[in-house]
């Protein structure tokens, strides 16, 4: 079984009935996605895409027996369609809307917390089961079924990693964005510790970038664990020009971490094998699998 | 969206922040009024977006027998590049005239988003300044840490035992308490992500004044605080980038002699990696957001076309569910019909509808070295530049 998403995820859409909820939904369901249908307050009742939409996640829970919610409110009610979801206790939510505000992701942090539901997003690309659904809005097309699993910071490096690792003969288990803001739900090492558990894993790709914690975190959790898949990194922004800073609050807390030779340092020590270019990533998870076979 | 001290000091005084007497001056002539109408000595602080302002000389005390118009006007249109400014620094606007201030002793607190935990954070130490980051690295002074959840709630006890902590006692302790009260309620009502006083001066009077403000709001959350929007000043943000910006891609001016485009952060970041792993110079960094729509786009081209160091465009677009190849061939296609100039077009088409953008470019007119993968994009790319350099 794959990581978030197998046959038997039923998906309702908040926000189906705008544009990109619009187009992404029908785009799912040619993939294979079982969509039961969709959320707009003041909207239920209705049918779009010939699926029922209800007012509230609860209601659309009780009526379809879904399990799993992807999120296309704009920022100004995202949050709120997200605590909603929450408060559904929906096992699983996607936010795939960008430019939501910090303090709202805060209180949906803080909600999360103690809650039935795992949140991947927001700002997030979504999951990618190749062959057996997608709950998101990446293409499709240059993936395959595979055994490798990838966990993202970067929407458009996952699709130009999951082409490579197609390229060099190998596919894909589970694909996933944790989202692109600071602010977000699952995080890296979560989604990792999920991916490892996986017996349709055999090796998982790690895409971070210059800014936050999250792939030192990954560092500090794998150095205790002596994974027995090979883990193969990418980070970029290694040549990105400094930030113009504000105040010293942010360096005092981040403590010298944050940037791309620190994030490559704390992997590689934790025996993350450390892809030396973007273009080689399929190349060298090809070759660590190949090593331990 | 940062926004300058004196800004941040006016929003935070309804929460209880008691800073310096003082006003701001756009001419040296206002300077020096200012500072006569407030007698005694006065602090000239330069207004800009960064720290390290005492370092670049960008704070002068004047005393009762000094000019503060003297100093105004060396201050005034200069260029003040300091430890965060990048190197070509912030253009001095605007100063802020206040009455100097006798502390005691001097702390540092801030209200910042942990983006590990995702909660609101309190950080202070009993002792603040310019030097406090390296003294922090040196293990010379401990910087305190408490987490406050979503912030909504007061967290009295936690709060007053961190005040403790800070050797903040009696009167001062109760100030302490109430002035992080209202920064958190300032924090959530304001939609900030930075709140941080440093130094907050125990003055010999026993009461508690913020010397410097440091103050960012998040640009997400602009749509509901119009009120606090026409605080942006830009000027520091360069013409070019911010019309980038207007335009839904992220641009930043580099000194190179290639241009980079690319779709999403991600791709671009690896895209500048390689471009320097192969020994090339970027003349920028551009990502076009899923948002930009072909005629942004072209926009976004035109920039690169526009820039005279430029000597070839390197462009590596992985094509996406929300945004296909053909969108951005669509608007390189009208930049470069637009542009009178021709520059060599190396690019890396893959993913949603790239074949469909390779004949978009040809309709359009557009000669491109077509390039299978992305390292072989950025070392051809590399390559003509250096040729036409």
């Amino acid at each position: 079984m794959a990581v978030f998403l197998d046959r038997d995820t039923r998906v309702v859409c908040q926000g189906m009935t705008g544009w990109a909820g619009t187009h992404h939904v029908a785009r799912m369901m040619e993939y294979g996605t079982q969509v039961v249908g969709g959320v707009t307050p003041g909207k239920g009742g209705r049918s779009h895409l010939n699926l029922p939409i209800y007012d509230r996640v609860a209601q659309a829970r009780a009526q379809t027996g879904a399990n799993a919610s992807i999120v296309f409110v704009p920022p100004a009610n995202a949050a709120a369609a997200m605590l909603e979801a929450i408060e559904a206790e929906m096992p699983l939510v996607v936010a795939v809307t960008e430019r939501v505000p910090t303090l709202d992701m805060v209180r949906v942090k803080d909600a999360l917390k103690g809650s039935r539901t795992t949140l991947v997003g927001a700002n997030s690309q979504g999951i990618l089961v190749p062959g057996i659904g997608k709950l998101g809005v990446m293409a499709t097309g240059s993936e395959r079924p595979g055994g490798i699993g990838i966990v993202s910071r970067s929407a458009s490096l996952t699709s130009e990693v999951v082409a490579q690792i197609t390229a060099v003969g190998l596919g894909q288990s589970t694909t996933v964005g944790v989202g692109g803001d600071p602010i977000h739900g699952i995080g890296m090492r979560d989604c990792l510790d999920l991916l490892l558990k996986d017996a349709d894993t055999e090796g998982v790709v790690l895409i971070g970038e210059i800014g936050g914690t999250e792939e030192e975190e990954v560092a500090d959790y794998i150095a205790g664990l002596k994974p027995s898949k090979p883990i193969v990194a990418l980070i970029v922004g290694r040549e990105a020009p400094p930030e113009r800073r504000m105040g010293h609050a942010g360096a005092l807390t981040l403590g010298g971490r944050g940037d791309a030779a620190g994030k490559v340092k704390a992997l590689e020590a934790a025996g993350v094998l450390i892809a030396p270019s973007a273009h080689l990533v399929g190349e060298t998870i090809r070759q660590a699998l190949a090593g331990r076979g | 969206m940062k926004i300058h001290e004196f800004q941040a000091k006016q929003l935070l005084a309804p929460y209880g922040l008691v800073a310096p007497e003082g006003s701001v001056a756009i001419t040296p002539h206002e300077a020096g009024e200012i500072a006569r109408r407030l007698g005694g000595p006065v602090v000239v602080k330069a207004q800009i977006h960064a720290g390290g302002r005492q370092k670049a000389g960008g704070i002068h005390h004047v005393d009762a027998s000094g000019s503060a118009e003297g100093v105004a006007s060396r201050l005034l249109g200069r260029k003040l590049v300091t430890a965060q400014t990048g190197a070509h620094g912030e253009k001095v606007k605007r100063l802020l005239i206040e009455s100097a201030v006798a502390a005691t002793r001097e702390l540092h607190i801030a209200l910042l988003i942990d983006s590990s935990s995702g909660e609101l954070m309190l950080i202070g130490s009993a002792k603040g300044g310019a030097d406090i980051e390296e003294q922090a690295a040196r293990g010379e002074i401990r910087v305190n840490q408490l987490r406050l959840g979503a912030g909504t709630e007061p967290h009295r006890y936690e709060i007053a035992a961190f005040i403790a902590g800070l050797g903040l006692e009696g009167a001062l302790h109760e100030q302490g308490c109430a002035l992080v009260d209202g920064l958190r309620r300032a924090f959530l009502e304001l939609d900030a992500s930075l709140i941080e006083i440093n130094p907050l001066a125990v003055t010999e009077e026993g009461t508690l004044v913020a010397l410097d403000v440091k103050m960012v709001l998040d640009d997400n959350a602009m749509f509901r605080h119009p009120d606090l929007a026409v605080l942006r000043d830009d000027e520091e943000v360069s013409d070019i980038e911010l019309h980038a910006q207007l335009h839904q891609l992220n641009y930043v001016q580099l000194d190179g002699n290639i241009g980079l485009v690319a779709n999403g952060a991600g791709l671009g970041l690896a895209t500048l990696d390689m471009v320097v792993a192969a020994k090339g110079r970027p003349a920028n960094f551009m990502d076009i957001r899923t948002t930009a729509k072909s005629l942004d786009i072209a926009q976004g081209f035109k920039l690169l076309l526009d820039n005279p160091a430029t000597k070839a465009i390197l462009i590596n677009v992985h094509g996406g569910g929300m945004q296909p190849c053909d969108t951005i061939a669509e608007g390189l296609g009208i930049a470069v019909r637009r542009s009178g100039r021709s520059l060599p077009l190396v690019v890396r088409l893959a993913g949603n509808n790239a074949d469909f953008a390779r004949s978009r470019l040809k309709n359009f007119g557009c000669a491109i070295v077509d390039c299978p993968d992305m390292w072989t994009a950025a070392a051809k790319a590399v390559a003509i530049a250096a040729k036409g350099a």
